[in-house]
């Protein structure tokens, strides 16, 4: 039973990191508390069941197109509620009132538009045989995700810290008005944040969406709590701060539930997060300087 | 401006009482407060049409006391209580109704109990089931057979036809209809003699239960019962076939497992599911088979759970009426607690507490190929 919780708990763990990702990174940057960010992790689930339902397309696309749409959809929230603010350095309580309004208005409009009853991808969509060795199993799509969230991490990390926009991006986490001084295009660079953000959180809601068969328009509210509990733990705008955080909260959470009670699950997930916050305020990873990306 | 109103109010008031007699001469009018608009008028809607068509075989067997015609009102609470409330009210004192049949969900029932009770009418729900409904006053009746007497049927089955004798349970602990459903189904387990192996609990918003549902899979249990509602339910059934758990594990789920939508979202993983029901489509007695086919004539589509038990309702208050030999709500009261009714729900009396006496009328499912069957 230990070797499949300890699968569990890397699959429920790579979930957490695969949708904190995108909210690191936005964090981090932008420096924005932006809580619509749940909602591009649904936009990405619900755009990718439009496209495998109704126009037929396979797996590979809908997770692409599910993810650019959703970068899509952040670039014009963004430049619509939070340039304005960032123009006036209005600070981070508006900015996050602000969203707090948008995402609860952009959650009921899909809702409306969609209805809240949970919607499920073909059945035959995926593949759903399993990997067994004795009384293990682990699914593709399980694969499939920890592989996903592994590889976005290391994409990530190549293009924060071996490109020319990693290095603008950088900057930009910095100081605003440095790199604007440098000559750095703070707009389009902002511009490029959301998109690389919105993608990662719409992607997570594409695997997620089919690893868990349960899509809705309120899918993203219910993993944002996960998702801040993670990139405070990894550090804000710590990229393996969050992939190690994530998995280390999925071991946590199942473990707990096999052998302690399952009733206790949420007690020791977020107690650890208090523990952490209260011996180092950082986050486990993040070093004193906050704003890195 | 409030003066002016006021006497409007009054002015219509007055003729309306005025047209009261004359129209009491020979029709009996009762009314029905039900979700007709909204996102929960399904179940309203399916309620009105079991109480029309059964008003109109009545009707047309002559009516009731001797040859007066049955009347109803059926007035919209959209699901909200202060409407729920406010239609009651209207029904009461406008149309000076002596019984209210409705409303459709446990917490409208719970705003209007108090002022229909208040008032001395008899009010029936037909789709109440939440405990202590009819707690509220001597005045409130259900036809509704509440979770806690459909669950003991089947694990009764489960235990007699499947040879059940070690289960796990689950329930969402933050729901307290799931929370309701679990205590029922810990109750009828102990009743029965089940070895309980594990109690767990989940968020109903979760949507991981692998944790869980791998230390099920340690303890080699012959069933599962789960408390939630649907979206959950197809989770877990998803992730334990995931999970390698055996199809010879069944399942067994309450009232919210009771949906199509299980089948839908849960498919082929929710096969052998076990689920009591009051009332099942494919019933084979002549009575319900007669409702079905008339049902489908008169709207067009199959009857569900909440049509048939409107539909008997009707007929209990109907029989009710004339057993009373007046239209009054305290005659009405005494003679509602003589029912003896046999309707498409199976046989039907009510307790002295005003709920529903027997679970003999219940219908025990089991999923196959995503539609629900009657377990033999």
């Amino acid at each position: 039973m230990l070797a499949q919780q300890l699968v569990n708990g890397l699959v429920l763990g790579a979930t957490y990191a695969l949708f904190a990702l995108g909210l690191t990174l936005m964090f981090g940057v932008l420096r924005v508390i932006n809580l619509t960010y749940g909602f591009y992790f649904s936009v990405g689930a619900l755009v990718a069941l439009w496209l495998a339902r109704s126009v037929g397309l396979p797996i590979w696309a809908v997770v692409l197109l599910g993810g650019v749409a959703a970068g899509l959809v952040a670039v014009v929230v963004d430049g619509v509620l939070l340039t304005r603010l960032r123009r006036t350095k209005a600070g981070e309580l508006p900015s996050l009132m602000v969203t707090l309004g948008a995402v609860l208005a952009l959650y009921s409009l899909s809702a409306i538009w969609l209805g809240t009853e949970i919607q499920r991808f073909p059945f035959d969509f995926v593949d759903s045989s399993a990997f067994e060795i004795g009384d293990l199993r682990i699914s593709l799509v399980q694969i499939l995700i920890v592989c996903v969230t592994f590889a976005l991490v290391g994409l990530l990390f190549v293009l924060l810290h071996y490109t020319r926009v990693g290095l603008m991006i950088r900057a930009l986490a910095e100081n605003e008005d440095t790199a604007r001084l440098m000559g750095i295009n703070v707009d389009a660079i902002v511009i490029v944040v959301s998109f690389v953000s919105g993608l990662l959180g719409g992607v997570g809601g594409v695997l997620i969406g089919l690893n868990f068969n349960a899509i809705q328009p309120f899918m993203g509210e219910t993993m944002m709590l996960r998702g801040f509990a993670v990139i405070i733990i990894g550090g804000l705008g710590d990229i393996r701060g969050a992939l190690i955080a994530g998995v280390l909260l999925g071991m946590f959470e199942v473990l707990t539930a096999s052998y302690i009670s399952s009733s206790a699950k949420e007690a020791v997930a977020f107690g650890a997060l208090v523990l952490t916050l209260w011996f180092r305020p950082t986050g486990l990873f993040g070093r004193k300087e906050v704003k890195r990306a | 401006m409030y003066r002016s109103l006021r006497a409007a109010a009054l002015a219509l008031g007055i003729a309306s009482a005025a047209t009261v007699p004359a129209l009491a001469q020979d029709t009996v009018t009762v009314g029905a407060v039900e979700i007709l608009s909204g996102p929960a008028s399904g179940y309203g809607i399916a309620i009105k049409s079991g109480l029309e068509m059964a008003m109109d075989e009545i009707n047309a067997a002559g009516g009731v006391l001797g040859g007066k015609n049955l009347a109803l009102i059926v007035e919209d609470s959209a699901g909200n209580k202060d409407q729920a409330v406010n239609a009651a009210r209207k029904l009461i004192g406008r149309d000076k109704v002596p019984l209210i049949i409705g409303p459709t969900l446990s917490n409208e029932m719970f705003a209007v109990g108090p002022v229909s009770n208040g008032r001395k009418i008899v009010t029936i729900g037909t789709s109440t089931t939440a405990a202590g409904i009819t707690a509220m006053g001597d005045y409130i009746f259900r036809t509704a057979l509440p979770e806690a007497d459909v669950i003991p049927v089947t694990f009764k089955t489960a235990k007699e036809k499947l040879g059940v004798k070690t289960i796990a349970m689950m329930y969402a602990n933050d729901d307290a209809f799931a929370k309701s459903g679990f205590d029922s189904m810990k109750a009828a387990a102990e009743e029965l003699g089940f070895e309980i192996a594990t109690i767990e609990t989940f968020g109903s918003k979760d949507s991981d239960f692998s944790a869980q549902l791998t230390k099920i899979k340690s303890l080699n249990v012959d069933a599962i019962a789960v408390s939630a509602l649907v979206e959950p339910v197809a989770g877990i059934l998803l992730q334990a076939r995931q999970l390698g758990l055996p199809e010879t594990v069944r399942f067994i789920g309450g009232n919210g497992s009771n949906s199509p939508r299980l089948g839908e979202i849960a498919g082929e993983a929710a096969n052998g599911l076990l689920v009591g029901s009051p009332w099942f489509i494919a019933k084979k007695d002549e009575l319900n088979q007669k409702f079905v086919t008339d049902f489908q004539a008169r709207y067009n589509k199959a009857p569900d759970q909440f049509a048939a038990q409107a539909y008997d309702t009707m007929k209990i208050v109907a029989e009710a009426i004339d057993r009373a030999g007046s239209a009054e709500s305290d005659k009405i009261r005494e003679a509602l607690l003589a029912t003896d009714h046999t309707g498409v729900m199976g046989p039907f009396k009510f307790t002295e507490g005003r709920d529903p006496a027997s679970a003999e009328g219940v219908v025990v499912l089991t999923m196959q190929g995503g539609k629900f069957e009657i377990f033999e």
